[in-house]
């Protein structure tokens, strides 16, 4: 069966301007180039600084997330993380101004205000989120005024996201317009003071598939409460005592690296990164954590769990590893820490990694990224399909770890296929995580459906390569 | 999921509350990709040709490729020309598609940007083909950027070549299935009509997977089918929201006559649909055909127990929702609310008098809704029996009704796509999927000495 690819087989990028974005491990010299704007014209996996605020702020539980926009931005947004929740389901539900033409025309921001109250009045929220879009910014709501003037109408915490779609095309910067967002909802009051407490705060952690709660299990037993997380399973009163704690922990570096910056300069409170995907990055965050608090009891009891949860999970990842050593894979993730974490959880399942690439990485992180692969490996920011198509075929992967629209390009060149994104509703996290993640892997990679659309139809040819 | 819903009863004035609707460009670039060879184009931000695609993604199983101008703050203050223009020149280098579907989204609609003039100033190769329309997301919805699209189809490219008429019916299938465009091919074709469908995304999204990866798969109308569209002697334009304005505007650019109809989802929109095509062409009703139609009165009257007198509320879009609430009046239902999240009076004087000719009375009917108020009904008084989108799920679990997932989008489960609601084929499926609601749920909540074996 010969390879077949949309594209002209002797580029290396399908586009000359992407030719720097692309790199092989061992092999470049450069920097590769990314962090900047998405070529006009291409079929990018990129979104928008909504996009971004909104992932980052959804999983805050009992707020009204309101959307200053025309309805679309709301109805792709609802219910969109597999962010779960101890108590209020209320972020589940998708508000929206509803922008009309005379809206557009004659400013939205009366019926903003309107919506605020209505909002308010119905639900009672402890605080509202108001995201600005593309059109709100773009015909100049003063969505900051409305919310001021809401907030002192309704004595709650009205909070303008300033995100609109447009400023870019990266959704790091929406992230950190959410991060804004918090700190504006964090901040203590005028003359209000904080009690410092022995709890952590767990930063970009957004509790998918109850992710949140395993690593609240696994410090509870050591010995360390969390404070709150940010966002996953929290509630506006639980961040507002955000600058209680005496650590902060930072998982999602992308969307939160900024935020523990701002917390020590404002608080004082260190940060750590820390990193629950896969058992070994567990382990070592758990004795990071507890090394910490410099507690000779809270090392052992960590090293006790560590040693206890590896030998609860070692016969099933050894059965998956079995069945998976030196199969090849590629991955197609949001952000370079999460991409980091997969290598190392593949490779512990003995497989081989063909290509890493990342929507937001930052040169310094590809260059971690590129001396831990192994040298040919094919590293990239922001790819687009056809490139993606290219490298799957030409590297002979068995299987591929991205996002939503991954997935189907996966399935139609008859690779397998797991979803590592933020709209994932099963948890990947910890030693009871790394299992499932194996089990993921082996369930798409060793599936025969893979074999029947490889062997030729009656009378035909074969469906895939 | 109960502590969601506000105390009391509350009137909704502002705004949208879980919106019943999404926004025109997704349906737009749902049209395009109807187009065989077409490359749909979003001209704005990256964000929105991103969602557009993953919502269409998660409801279809299936590859969706579109392109972004991938507006800047820049793009966004000086005007997006140069963006378009880079674009069409990119993608005609890169991807190579046969037509670039152009479609705008809020952002450059209230830039106001020219996109007639910036398509005529672009380089576009010989026999390359860009057309577009505009889907401005605070007008309308979906439905209205769909029925954009095919508007703009026949204003590019749909052409008379004289007085004289093919004897060929173009048809106009709405915002449907693949399945079910599929499906109104083989209903066309068994009447021995030849058909001009367009859009048409059966096998571009239902597609089989072949040994060779295709980014334009072999589905979708060809250009030269939808140029020919002007030579048929009539169009039937299924569904007044999604598809009157491209059949009216046939009609006045290349005198075809343009016959409204409903969906064809039910016995009697398919009965108007078929006796339609026979009337005009002369048709006979084949063989085949008959049959299915038998088959459906006969499982009618085998099932009718279990739902007659049933209360139903009615979501999704007009179309869909119009069509839906003529068949289960026909199968001795009650439509007690109606709702569609799309803007419009007609949907709600077509329901009305749906009910009003059934001598129905007391029921909701609204366009513009959303499923806020929705909740809102069925917490004043409760239904059966939920018939929607995904959308609805959460109505369904906190009141414990049962929902029969229909229309777009649908998020929660596969296989739909492929799957016909159209035509008689269609009409089974929905009598199955309705009347085993009603039998799961008896199943469900029978007691042990209740539990039955036979139903």
């Amino acid at each position: 069966m010969e390879e077949s690819c949309t594209l002209p087989r002797a580029a290396t990028a399908c586009i000359a301007e992407r030719q720097d974005s692309i790199q092989t491990a061992g092999k470049s010299r450069t920097r590769i180039h990314c962090a900047d704007d998405s070529l006009a014209g291409s079929v990018s996996q990129r979104a928008c600084v909504f996009c971004g605020a909104r992932v980052v702020l959804n999983p805050v539980t009992d707020a009204v997330h309101l959307i200053h926009g025309p309805v679309g931005c709301a109805t792709y947004t609802m219910d969109i993380r597999g962010s779960l929740s101890s108590g209020s389901e209320l972020f589940r539900t998708s508000f929206s101004t509803d922008m009309k033409e005379k809206d557009v025309i004659f400013g939205g921001e009366k019926k903003l205000a309107a919506c605020i109250d209505e909002v308010v009045e119905k639900y009672h929220p402890p605080a509202v989120f108001v995201y600005a879009t593309c059109v709100s910014g773009m015909i100049g709501d003063d969505i900051v005024a409305v919310c001021k003037a809401a907030s002192a109408r309704h004595n709650t915490d009205i909070i303008p996201v300033e995100s609109s779609g447009f400023i870019s095309g990266n959704k790091v910067v929406g992230y950190r317009a959410a991060a804004e967002a918090l700190l504006r909802l964090i901040r203590p009051k005028e003359g209000g003071t904080i009690e410092k407490t022995q709890k952590i705060n767990f930063l970009g952690e957004y509790n998918l598939g109850g992710e949140k709660w395993l690593a609240e299990r696994y410090l509870r037993e050591i010995g360390i409460e969390i404070n709150v997380a940010f966002t996953g399973d929290s509630t506006v009163a639980a961040l507002k005592r955000a600058p209680s704690a005496c650590l902060n922990l930072v998982q999602c570096t992308g969307s939160m690296h900024w935020v523990a910056q701002n917390l020590e300069r404002t608080f004082g409170t260190p940060y750590m990164d820390v990193n629950f995907f896969g058992p070994e990055n567990t382990a070592e965050s758990l004795r990071r954590i507890a090394a910490f608090y410099d507690d000779t009891a809270m090392m052992e009891r960590a090293e006790a769990l560590i040693a206890r949860e590896m030998a609860r999970i070692r016969p099933a990842i050894e059965k998956y590893r079995a069945r998976l050593r030196g199969k090849r894979a590629a991955i197609y993730v949001g952000g370079a820490y999460k991409a980091i974490a997969i290598i190392r959880q593949l490779r512990g399942l003995g497989m081989e990694i063909a290509l890493t690439g990342t929507q937001t990485g930052k040169a310094d992180e590809y260059e971690s990224m590129s001396r831990i692969l192994s040298e040919g490996t094919i590293i990239i920011d922001d790819a687009n399909p056809a490139e993606l198509e290219k490298f799957l075929l030409e590297k002979h992967v068995d299987v591929m770890i991205g996002g939503v629209k991954e997935r189907v390009l996966a399935y139609k060149l008859g690779i397998g296929f797991v979803d590592h994104n933020h709209d994932r509703k099963d948890g990947l996290a910890g030693f009871e995580g790394a299992v499932r993640f194996a089990r993921e892997v082996y369930v798409t990679t060793c599936s025969p459906v893979w074999e029947r659309a490889r062997s030729p139809a009656p009378g035909g040819e074969a469906h895939a390569r | 999921m109960l502590e969601c819903v506000p105390e009391g009863k509350t009137e909704h004035t502002t705004g949208k509350i879980n919106p019943a609707k999404t926004c025109q460009p997704i349906g737009a670039m749902y049209a395009s990709l109807g187009i065989h060879g077409c490359l749909p184009h979003s001209h704005g931000s990256q964000g929105c040709c991103a969602y557009h695609r993953m919502h269409l993604t998660r409801h279809f199983r299936d590859q969706v490729l579109a392109a972004s101008s991938s507006f800047t703050e820049g793009a966004s203050v000086f005007g997006g020309a140069s963006n378009l223009k880079t674009s069409i020149k990119n993608i005609f280098k890169i991807y190579n598609p046969d037509i670039i579907a152009v479609h705008t989204t809020c952002l450059s609609e209230t830039i106001g940007d020219d996109i007639p003039n910036i398509i005529k100033q672009s380089e576009i190769p010989e026999g390359k083909i860009v057309i577009h329309t505009n889907t401005p997301s605070y007008v309308g919805s979906h439905i209205t950027g769909f029925s954009n699209m095919c508007k703009s189809m026949v204003a590019y490219l749909a052409e008379a070549q004289g007085e004289t008429k093919k004897e060929q019916v173009n048809v106009i299938p709405g915002f449907v299935n693949p399945g079910d465009m599929r499906e109104i091919r083989r209903i066309v074709t068994a009447l021995g009509v030849k058909l001009v469908m367009f859009p048409d995304t059966s096998g571009v999204l239902d597609a089989p997977l072949t040994s060779k990866y295709q980014m334009y798969p072999e589905g979708g109308t060809t250009i030269a089918e939808i140029r020919d569209s002007g030579n048929s002697e009539v169009t039937l334009a299924l569904g007044a929201f999604a598809s009157n304005a491209a059949a009216d505007l046939l009609q006045e650019k290349c005198g075809v006559t343009g016959i409204p109809l409903k969906l064809p989802i039910g016995l009697k929109a398919t009965d108007d649909f078929i006796m339609a095509v026979k009337d005009w062409f002369g048709a006979d009703i084949p063989k085949e055909i008959a049959i299915e139609r038998g088959q459906v009165i006969d499982t009618l009257i085998d099932t009718h127990f279990h739902y007659q007198g049933k209360t139903v509320a009615i979501f999704g879009d007009p179309d869909h929702v119009i069509a839906m609430t003529e068949f289960v009046i026909t199968m001795g239902m009650v439509p007690k609310y109606v709702l569609t999240g799309t803007p419009g009076k007609e949907f709600e004087a077509t329901v009305t008098k749906m009910l009003d000719e059934a001598g129905i009375t007391g029921s909701r009917v609204k366009a513009e809704g959303d499923l806020f108020e929705l909740h809102e009904w069925i917490r004043e008084e409760k239904v059966d029996l939920m018939i929607g989108t995904t959308y609805g799920k959460y109505i369904a679990r906190t009141e414990d009704i049962p929902l029969v997932r229909f229309g777009f989008p649908i998020l929660d489960r596969a296989v739909h796509p492929l799957m016909p609601v159209v035509g008689y084929r269609g009409c089974l499926r929905l009598i199955e999927q309705i009347s085993n609601a009603f039998l799961e749920r008896r199943d469900r909540d029978a007691l042990d000495e209740d539990f039955e074996l036979v139903l």
